[in-house]
């Protein structure tokens, strides 16, 4: 046999063990998070290397006691899933207003210093969080901001922007002038043509780009830990969840429920819209 | 660099689109101050929530300020280099160094390596591709905390389902806490930082992969290349200026990471890389001097790396 033979042969079984041990290893922490969340404390004591739910031990008192509210003797991540969802909600919709002009802007129209804006938002993007964290702990300390879900939406808005306006800017280049200016030509203002024009076309961009962001703002920790963690109201659910493990015993399993809760929502987004998602990530790519 | 200078009044709402090139002046300045007043709010928010705080960390690094003077200090109050010194001498600072510069080349190469095999493998078209595609993407779009929360679980020496299958299968004496001692601790948290961020390697590649011609590919087999040195000839020279890209960006970002280690192992065992410690320094002990001077240490060293990084791959990056 020749080695080309050898080789496409050979290529071909390992690429699909290949793919396999990718799928277990991307998919199996996610399921044997779902499988902890539906096993009692015990049984899970007694047998850790259980991959199936055993015969009558499916339980969802676990998810009883993470929802419920936190008089009710629960944890309260009804009220975190509330924060967390308004948090996220509002940074997006702010983050699109100011973003969508800001990327029309810079793909298209030339002004003083545009270069150098669009270069600042790539060096932003790649700050390190933590430095930008210590003013503002100051200065919301300060300004009474601390503990307060305004403060946390103006934070996520600057963590989101400066992606936000490199991937929609990247998409408004690719619209064809000639369609903006065939409405100028129409007695169309630049306003009219960004509203009538410009944003029908750029709509599925701007759908990734606002689920994105609204993935980034719901999983973020570190802003919510520094800011939040005094106010336990407050809480968003990924701070809620970590503040839960430091606490008083609680079981592991009541901690993989509310792993779930968390996650869930995203994991739902992201298979609903994957496509337009991958698309949107790495349209600014396929150039390089 | 351009400062904030909206254009006098909002975007005119009838001016006219000029056609490309040797357009008249008048134009060109109304297009001009369109282009600033609808870049204007990007900017002011880039500027209030990341420019400010960055310049302020630089003036409190050389500030004495701590949680409980806070209200009495001023912006430009006595200027001293104690924090500076403080950080630079306080024992374990050269050690935590090290442990962020292992755990993020460790990290970035980790990530690249296995998200180009994953990339290579989904290439063609297969039956279920799409839902694999998804699946690989799962580990980037899961939030950190449940991703760490269930390698916390899975590793735990007494209930974990690795501990249990790897006595049971490949006969360990005893569990192995991967999580809180000092021989596993750094490499776990490596590996858990690769497992996490391939899909973003992942998705750059493929797309680049994708936008490989078919022709090229077609040519080199014509000519008797096996599959092996058609990646090697073909293929790899294609994808070193993403890799190069990647090899950067992965770098900064990991190098900042906050997050997975901090929720992982809280910094111990041997893995408190520099933005743990700059929250420990800012809210165990208060000290937000020596915090913010640990955080401008973190961003210089950081800086010098990527300069030295694209000195040698400069030219490849671009």
């Amino acid at each position: 046999m020749d080695r080309d033979v050898v080789e496409t042969v050979s290529l071909r079984w390992l690429r699909r063990l290949v793919i396999a041990v990718f799928l277990v290893i991307t998919v199996f922490p996610f399921y044997y998070m779902l499988l902890l969340s539906v096993r009692p404390i015990e049984r899970l004591l007694l047998d850790p290397g259980a991959l199936v739910v055993g015969f009558g031990e499916l339980t969802v008192a676990t998810y009883a006691e993470v929802l419920k509210a936190t008089d009710d003797g629960g944890q309260g991540f009804l009220t975190f899933i509330r924060n967390s969802g308004l948090v996220a909600v509002a940074a997006t919709v702010l983050t699109l207003l100011v973003a969508i002009p800001g990327a029309y802007a810079v793909a298209r129209l030339r002004f003083f210093g545009r270069r150098q804006v669009d270069f600042l938002f790539l060096a932003v993007y790649l700050f390190p969080s933590i430095v930008i964290a210590i003013p503002l702990f100051v200065v919301f300390t300060r300004a009474g901001l601390r503990g307060s879900l305004f403060g946390l939406v103006l934070v996520y808005i600057s963590q989101t922007l400066p992606v936000s306006v490199y991937m929609l800017k990247n998409y408004f280049e690719t619209i064809p002038v000639s369609l903006e200016e065939s409405a100028a030509i129409d007695g169309a203002g630049r306003l009219g043509i960004i509203r009538r024009v410009s944003l029908p076309l750029a709509m599925p961009s701007i759908m990734a780009v606002a689920l994105y962001d609204f993935m980034i703002a719901w999983n973020e920790f570190l802003f919510a830990l520094l800011f939040l963690v005094d106010k336990p109201n407050r809480w968003t659910v990924s701070l809620g969840l970590s503040l839960l493990a430091d606490g008083v015993e609680v079981p592991k399993t009541v901690l993989m429920a509310g792993s779930v809760v968390l996650t869930v929502p995203i994991v739902i987004l992201f298979f609903a819209s994957e496509r337009l998602l991958t698309e949107g990530l790495t349209s600014g790519a396929e150039k390089g | 660099m351009t400062t904030t200078a909206p254009g006098p009044g909002r975007s005119p709402t009838r001016e006219r689109l000029a056609p490309p090139r040797r357009r008249p002046l008048t134009l060109r300045r109304r297009e001009s101050r369109a282009g600033l007043a609808l870049v204007a709010p990007t900017l002011l928010v880039t500027i209030a929530v990341i420019g400010i705080p960055i310049v302020w960390t630089v003036v409190l690094a050389f500030q004495r300020v701590r949680l409980a003077t806070l209200r009495k200090t001023g912006l430009f109050g006595d200027f001293t280099m104690d924090n500076i010194d403080r950080v630079l001498h306080t024992p374990g600072f050269a050690e935590t160094l090290w442990v962020t510069l292992i755990y993020s080349i460790g990290g970035t190469v980790g990530s690249i390596v296995l998200g180009l095999v994953a990339a290579l493998v989904v290439r063609r078209p297969f039956r279920g591709r799409t839902l694999v595609r998804a699946s690989m993407l799962l580990p980037y779009v899961a939030p950190v905390v449940a991703a760490t929360f269930v390698w916390q679980v899975m590793l735990d020496p007494q209930l974990g389902v690795v501990n249990a299958w790897g006595q049971r299968l490949l006969g360990w004496d005893a569990p192995v806490p991967f999580l809180t001692q000092e021989s596993t601790a750094l490499a776990t948290v490596i590996i858990f930082e690769a497992w996490r961020y391939f899909p973003f390697a992942f998705l750059f590649l493929l797309a680049r992969l994708q936008a490989v011609p078919g022709e090229l590919e077609e040519a080199a087999r014509v000519d008797g290349a096996t599959p092996t040195q058609r990646f090697r000839h073909i293929l790899l020279p294609q994808l070193l200026p993403v890799i190069a890209l990647l090899g950067v960006l992965r770098f900064i970002m990991t190098f900042n990471k906050f997050d997975d280690v901090y929720l992982l192992t809280g910094g111990a065992a041997g893995t408190e890389v520099v933005s743990v410690r700059v929250y420990e320094f800012l809210t165990a002990r208060t000290d937000i001097g020596a915090a913010a001077a640990q955080a401008v240490v973190l961003a210089v060293v950081l800086i010098v790396f990527v300069l030295i990084y694209l000195r040698f791959f400069g030219r490849r990056v671009s």
